[in-house]
């Protein structure tokens, strides 16, 4: 008898809840850093990605429509599946090339950036909103509301951490999110599908697409139906045809770099909404 | 079960006349010791005082343990733990801290049914208001606050604040692990350590939180329990190793608590008594008035601080409004805790069951008018009807006096400015609620009643992301929301 063979895993994207390949048939190959292991991962299509939009924007009413509460409950919980995956994902970082060290060290990372954005979906509104002390007899109150559907173009480094450090925070108040994976090492991504569809995520809050960004991030930043793209995975030289292209529709854009737990990438996705109202006896 | 208050189909409805089925929770849910010992740097240990004392149910007056009473060397000995925590509980990264909390939430939600069984065999509630506000309320204080651990710069920006260092804390009975969870979780997501000492007639379920949060690996000494009476709170209070007191109870103690910390430099916060003035305007949805009327004073049988205990209805419909509130306490269930169909419970203990009957006795006295709907009460066990009175004046004492129990006095107005008026006509200031179809008329309202809480439309909702607390002798600081955090910080206060 000689050693078992291992059964490998296909990846595939992440859309509406479920593991589809993409339309178009489409893989490219990623080669682990030591040569040993070959993966072929889907190549979304402009396609892909409009479905993905589409099934973000049908989740939308019931995921910000949640407490807060409940949605940190959720974060939480995906928190608990990327810690009983702490192993795969460590693995996989060391094929990319880290460090034993070093990968355990990020997916540490990363599961504390997701208890970090977990806390502040029912508190991140009590910072960010106020009162507003208006010279009248008037109730005033300006609240920050979820700007909708919004897109994540993910970094290549370090690629598990950037993949939370965009998705939490937007999915935090109430949004629900696109993301295109950086090709580098793009079985993190679906591996974080994975603990994601396991983690009371309603279906369509977040679809992660693997591919190649110069393909896509131009689909996602000129889609009417997007309303706000994370550009923190773009290069410099890329941002300024992206800009003009979310510019159809007035996208809210924005781009971190080394900024991972930071509450203005909460806030970057929402929209204040001052309500009025008389007193009077 | 003695209730058999089963209604009679109306002649005309043709309805079959349905048996009567309680559906009683297993009280088996719940663990009960023999011995409850005391909970000190984290291990059940034995009293130094020696002392024992018995806590019972008081749905059956049946004795459920015995538990230790922790005397002056046991208090010392927590506090000494406590201290002996507090710098590396403190240091700790704030991330380390927060996913501490979040496992006890966790664990809390795992054991939820246990828990609402304690508390309402230990304490008398009816397990529906346990289980369906008590338990998640717990859970989430210790979710919520487990979220700002790693972010009290933003909740208080340019302040760096710090924990006070150890934080001894009394409280009631009313709500036994849920006033445990509104106090232990902000103290110790805001890196402080703890003593608290539960009330000495519902001392189980803060005992089994201290046994919860040592399963969810909270160093030991960062959270110690020490079950006794008021000589124990009064010893914690004054003990000099504590750098902060947070105390819920009566306005009486609170008072006293206020005077023993005079010069002594430690924080002070205080959630003590009240005297909800619960107002009905003319054009308010009535059907839902009446149901948040009957929930502002029936809820844990009024055993609530802010309980909405004196309705003040506006005079044009004052007749009918109590004509259907009489209506609602006919169907009130009252009788077995345990019997998920419960609407009102057993009174906590004997004390405060001849607390209640002398005020409402002096209620008559004093020429107020009762009602109380026919119920059959258990012979065992303490028991209370739901009481209303009318023809209430404002010198009479069950319109002044905190009654803590299933009894409102209901007094008329006739405007907006005399609703003010009345309702703050008290030297309590906890809650107050306003029902009235008028946007306009709940924030004027607002604006000028003295309370810290208001509800509007609704009574009796808390939240972990809503501060809590009172104005004038109702105590000072708040529990929950960000503002409930400054009461354990240093520089923020």
């Amino acid at each position: 008898m000689g050693e078992r063979l291992a059964v490998r895993k296909t990846y595939k994207l992440y859309i509406d809840g479920g593991f589809p390949r993409s339309e178009s048939g489409r893989t490219f190959p990623v080669v682990s850093d030591d040569g040993s292991e070959v993966v072929h991962i889907s190549r979304a299509s402009r396609k892909d990605l409009r479905m993905a939009v589409r099934a973000a924007r049908a989740a939308l009413a019931g995921w910000k429509g949640r407490s807060g509460y409940n949605r940190g409950q959720v974060l939480y919980r995906i928190a608990e599946m990327v810690e009983d995956r702490a192993a795969t994902f460590a693995a996989q970082l060391e094929l990319g090339g880290s460090s034993a060290e070093d990968a355990r060290g990020e997916v540490g990372e990363a599961i504390d950036l997701l208890i970090w954005y977990a806390g502040w979906c029912d508190k991140y509104m009590q910072v960010v909103g106020n009162m507003n002390p208006v010279a009248g007899p008037f109730f005033n109150i300006s609240v920050p509301e979820p700007v909708g559907v919004v897109g994540v173009i993910a970094p290549s480094a370090p690629v598990l951490r950037g993949l939370v450090a965009g998705l939490a925070p937007v999915v935090s108040s109430g949004n629900t999110a696109v993301v295109v994976a950086s090709p580098a090492q793009p079985m993190i991504a679906i591996t974080l599908a994975e603990a994601l569809a396991t983690a009371d995520v309603p279906a369509g809050v977040v679809n992660i697409l693997t591919g190649f960004p110069e393909e896509l991030a131009p689909w996602l930043a000129g889609h009417m139906d997007v309303n706000g793209v994370d550009f923190s995975g773009v290069h410099p030289e890329g941002i300024s045809d992206l800009e003009e292209a979310a510019s159809h529709n007035l996208k809210r854009t924005g781009r971190w770099e080394g900024s991972d737990a930071n509450l203005y990438r909460i806030s970057a996705f929402t929209e204040i909404k001052t309500v009025w109202h008389p007193k009077g006896r | 079960m003695g209730v058999d208050d089963t209604l009679a189909p109306r002649p005309d409805a043709g309805l079959p006349m349905w048996e009567y089925q309680e559906s009683r929770e297993n009280p088996d849910l719940a663990e009960v010791r023999d011995r409850s010992g005391l909970w000190i740097n984290g291990e059940e240990t034995e009293p130094l005082s020696g002392k024992w004392f018995s806590t019972i149910e008081p749905a059956t007056e049946g004795h459920l343990s015995m538990v230790a009473e922790a005397g002056p060397a046991d208090v010392d000995r927590a506090v000494g733990a406590a201290r002996d925590a507090a710098a590396e509980w403190a240091g700790l990264p704030p991330i380390e801290r927060a996913k501490s909390l979040f496992r006890i939430a966790r664990l809390i939600q795992e054991r939820s049914r246990e828990l609402a069984v304690l508390d309402t065999r230990d304490g008398g509630k009816p397990i529906r208001e346990a289980r369906d506000t008590d338990l998640p309320l717990v859970a989430a204080h210790f979710f919520y606050h487990a979220g700002w651990a790693d972010k009290l710069e933003y909740a208080f920006p340019g302040a760096a604040p710090r924990p006070l260092g150890v934080v001894g804390q009394v409280i009631p009975w009313n709500f036994p692990l849920l006033m445990a969870a509104w106090k232990v979780a902000p103290a110790l997501a805001t890196g402080n350590t703890v003593v608290l000492k539960p009330a000495e007639t519902t001392p189980l379920s803060a005992l089994r939180l201290a046994e919860i949060a040592a399963e969810a690996g909270l160093p030991p000494g960062v959270l110690n329990v020490i079950p006794g009476a008021g000589e124990t709170g009064a010893e914690l209070v004054g003990h000099p190793g504590v750098d902060k007191v947070a105390f819920t109870g009566s306005t009486q103690v609170g008072k006293e608590i206020r005077r023993r910390l005079a010069g002594s430099g430690k924080a002070l916060t205080l959630e003590l008594g009240g005297k909800g003035a619960h107002l009905v305007f003319e054009d308010a949805p009535l059907d839902q008035a009446v149901e948040g009327v009957v929930n502002g004073i029936f809820f844990n049988q009024g055993q609530v601080c802010c309980a909405g205990s004196r309705l003040l209805v506006q005079e044009s419909i004052a007749s009918e409004f109590v004509d259907r509130l009489r209506r609602r306490l006919s169907t009130l269930r009252v009788g077995d805790p345990l019997d998920k169909n419960t609407d009102i419970g057993a009174i906590n203990s004997a004390a405060q069951l001849r607390r209640i009957t002398e005020l409402v006795e002096s209620g008559q006295e004093e020429g107020a008018l009762i009602y109380q709907p026919p119920c059959d009460l258990p012979e065992r066990g303490f028991w209370f009807p739901p009481t209303l009175f009318t023809d209430v004046s404002q010198s009479h004492r069950i319109a002044r006096e905190e009654i803590f129990g299933p009894v409102l006095s209901i007094l008329t107005f006739r405007t907006p400015d005399e609703a003010v008026e009345r309702a703050n006509n008290t030297p309590y200031g906890l809650a107050s609620g306003v029902w009235t179809s008028k946007g306009s008329r709940i924030l004027w309202m607002a604006d000028r009643l003295a309370a810290g809480v208001v509800w509007a439309n609704t009574y009796n909702k808390f939240d972990p992301a809503s501060p809590f607390g009172g104005v004038k002798e109702s105590g000072f600081g708040r529990e929950g929301g960000r503002h409930g955090l400054a009461a354990y910080l240093r520089g923020v206060g």
